[in-house]
């Protein structure tokens, strides 16, 4: 088995006295698709965003590689080759694409390969090389996404987190991300993803979380998961998830 | 043609509109204008002002009447601009190409001008008024400079800095503190005052640094006024309120400016004594102390640290989850503001030979800061536009007598400073509210063959 590259253990985070996520743990394994399942509130971005160091875990620990990171800054986390996509993309507006892509070389170890990292994000998002001169708070919510994920995955990381980048995308382009983090991890990156779209994330990740109120309440392969009936009838089925649902169908038929 | 028989059906609408807004400006203005309480014999009487009411409501009804029917309905557009164009995509291929033309330019015009001017006077007999033109165009290149220097801060790093010209007063105080009191030269105090003030920067940016917009704003203006009490209570150091006087002017290598003296301009040169030359020497010394700012903000903004500075201002978390550490960063832009605004200060005692607590008021900073967003913040060239409009413009209207006919011989418009201020922020928020020159030049392209495909592209894209 591949050894653990991320490990957090009772990690207790929230903001100002209240605490949001009640003692989290989880790990990743190195190469695998991890993914985080949730309701809205339940303290997903609340656990990436504590990853780096804001808000500060008050107990637990996170480790990456065997080294604690727990109390690092945010830099020196990124520093440690962590990306992250974070929640709402969070792209520079008023930059040009290529400045974007630049900006997320801060922590890349091996400089001269930029060129590289660069054609390689491009065959990975054609559209981002189509536009990579018009300023970025001009593109559409699906090419920030992507620009978002080419941004950090220009510092060479060894884990991308993902927060929710799915958010507010039409079906076809979320295929089109789930696609691309499913090539990227095809490459060896590990990567750990939190999602509303539990059918989409589930399918692909190797093992899934549930959380509910900043406590994993269910954890197993993503296989196991979608399975189970927890997981069909607060996530999959009901309401406000039928689309999914009939995604489901649809992908179980292709 | 069509005009014309427009001209009848649209007569009848307009009047009725003129008379409703004649009728509201009566109603508003009748007990405002219309009447005035006189402090008479017999206690306050009213005295009714029929004809002034009458002119009042005359120019609402005839103005509207007149808006009406050639204004609103006109036809016809303003020619656009030539260097601020309107459409998106002549903007974009044009404004870098035409920003960099106008700033060559400028600075060529600013660079022969004295002694273009010099020339003429004293060659051709023309008689042009050279020495205020210069003191004039001083005052322009140093607010010019600290523009470009609260750009740093405010433009690239988006820190809104209130502040400001503590930094100058520090540059100005220390400079006139070590030349009175060790006599020490410009060219000696001048790096240690910028240093100083880039210190003060730093110490000032620490406590700021988990600051966001108007909270920044509010501790930064604090602060300019600490250092401002601090001066003025300082007396031992800073003379106080006195200030402080007979600062040395900047000496042409080792050759005095003065009337008399062993060492003077004029009589190394052979010269009758003039004035002017010191003037010449001071624009000259700001004009280079000004490029050098926009050299360095310009080659900044193409390093990693300009860019990191661009990037906090559009997204502070995003940035600090790249790996950038923002306290180093927030500090360093400070600082840099700083350094300059020290400089310029020093410059300033230099040149006034005397300052006081009272040259470093709020007022300063917040001019300044109205330079810089009126400019566009971030676009260099807009910032030097803004300040020759808003202090050069400014101080030239003092001059006109136009003005003085309109508003009557006591007229003197510095004292409405403010309210030409206040209402070119308003003119330019509703016409440009990115600033007189909006558009930022992107510092990194590919090679020049992926960049023309791209283009096309894009404006396929987006057509
Ligand atoms: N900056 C913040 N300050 C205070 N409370 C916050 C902040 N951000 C999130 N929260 C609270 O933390 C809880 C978890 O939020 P979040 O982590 O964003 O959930 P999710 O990403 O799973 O939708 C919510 O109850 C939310 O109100
Ligand atoms: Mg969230």
């Amino acid at each position: 088995m591949s050894k653990a590259l991320l490990e957090i253990s009772g990690l207790v985070a929230g903001y100002g006295h209240l605490p949001v996520l009640h003692g989290i743990d989880l790990s990743v394994k190195e190469g695998e698709i991890a993914a985080i399942i949730g309701a809205n509130g339940a303290g997903k971005t609340t656990l990436m965003m504590s990853i780096f160091g804001n808000p500060k875990p008050s107990a637990g620990r996170i480790l990456f590689e065997g080294r604690d990171i727990t109390d690092l800054p945010a830099h020196a986390v990124a520093l440690e080759r962590i990306a992250q996509s974070p929640e709402g993309r969070r792209i520079f507006p008023r930059m040009t694409v290529l400045e974007n892509l630049q900006m997320g070389t801060l922590i890349a170890p091996d400089k001269e390969r930029y060129e590289d990292d660069l054609g390689h994000v491009f065959e990975l998002f054609p559209v981002l090389a189509t536009r990579k001169d018009q300023r970025a708070g001009t593109l559409s919510g699906g090419e920030q996404q992507m620009l978002a994920i080419a941004r950090a995955l220009m510092g060479q990381p060894r884990l991308l987190l993902l927060d929710e980048p799915s958010l507010g995308l039409a079906p076809l382009i979320t295929r089109q991300i789930f696609a691309a983090i499913k090539a990227l991890n095809e490459e060896g990156l590990t990567v750990l993803l939190v999602e509303q779209n539990a059918y989409h994330a589930l399918k692909l990740a190797s093992c899934g979380y549930v959380m509910v109120n900043g406590r994993i309440t269910l954890s197993g392969s993503g296989t196991e998961l979608l399975e189970s009936d927890e997981v069909r009838r607060s996530y999959l089925e009901g309401g406000a998830s039928s689309p999914s649902a009939d995604e489901a169908k649809k992908g179980a038929k292709a | 043609m069509e005009p014309a028989v427009r001209e009848k059906p649209r007569l009848l609408p307009a009047l009725w509109d003129a008379a409703i807004a004649a009728g509201i400006a009566f109603l508003l203005f009748c007990l405002v204008l219309g009447v005035r309480t006189v402090d008479g014999v017999y206690g306050l009487t009213l005295q009714p002002r029929p004809v002034l009411l009458a002119v009042v409501v005359g120019i609402v009804f005839f103005g509207r009447l007149a808006l009406n029917l050639f204004w609103w309905d006109r036809d016809w557009r303003f020619p656009p601009l030539p260097f601020f164009s309107r459409t998106a995509k002549d903007a974009k291929d044009r404004a870098p190409r035409d920003i960099y033309r106008v700033g060559l330019v400028l600075i060529g015009f600013a660079a022969v001008f004295p002694l273009l001017g010099l020339v003429l006077n004293k060659v051709f007999g023309a008689n042009l008024p050279l020495l205020y033109l210069i003191d004039l165009s001083i005052l322009v290149l140093t607010y010019v400079m600290l523009g470009w220097g609260l750009n740093i801060v405010v433009g690239l790093a988006g820190l809104l800095d209130l502040g400001y010209v503590a930094f100058y007063a520090v540059g100005a105080y220390t400079f006139a503190i070590l030349a009175t009191t060790f006599g020490w030269s410009f060219w000696m105090c001048l790096p240690l005052a910028g240093i100083l003030a880039a210190f003060w920067g730093i110490v000032l940016g620490f406590p700021v640094l988990r600051l966001r917009g108007d909270y920044l704003a509010i501790v930064t203006l604090a602060f300019g006024e600490i250092i401002r009490i601090v001066i003025q209570n300082w007396t031992e150091l800073t003379g106080g309120p006195n200030g402080i006087s007979n600062i040395p002017e900047p000496s042409f290598f080792g050759l005095e400016f003065a009337f008399r003296g062993d060492n003077t301009f004029h009589q190394f040169f052979g010269l009758p004594y003039d004035a002017i030359y010191g003037s010449i020497w001071l624009y000259y010394i700001i004009l280079v102390m000004a490029l050098i700012t926009n050299a360095v903000t310009l080659r900044l903004r193409r390093l990693p640290i300009g860019r990191a500075w661009e990037a906090l201002r559009e997204d502070e978390i995003a940035c600090r989850s790249l790996g950038m550490n923002t306290t180093t960063t927030k500090l360093s832009a400070f600082a840099t503001g700083a350094l300059f605004g020290g400089f310029a200060g020093s410059f300033f005692a230099a040149r006034q030979s005397f300052i006081s607590p009272e040259s470093f008021t709020f007022i300063e900073s917040a001019i300044i800061l109205s330079i810089v967003v009126l400019g566009g913040m971030g676009s260099q060239l807009g910032v030097a536009i803004a300040a020759v409009v808003m202090i050069g413009g400014f101080e030239a209207l003092r001059h006109t007598d136009s003005l003085q006919l309109v508003f009557g011989t006591g007229f003197d418009p510095t004292l409405y400073r403010m309210l030409f201020f206040g209402l070119a922020m308003v003119a330019i928020m509703v016409w440009r509210p990115r600033g007189l020159v909006s558009t930022r030049q992107p510092t990194v392209t590919l090679n020049k063959d992926a960049g023309s495909i791209s283009k096309d592209l894009v404006s396929e894209g987006s057509g």
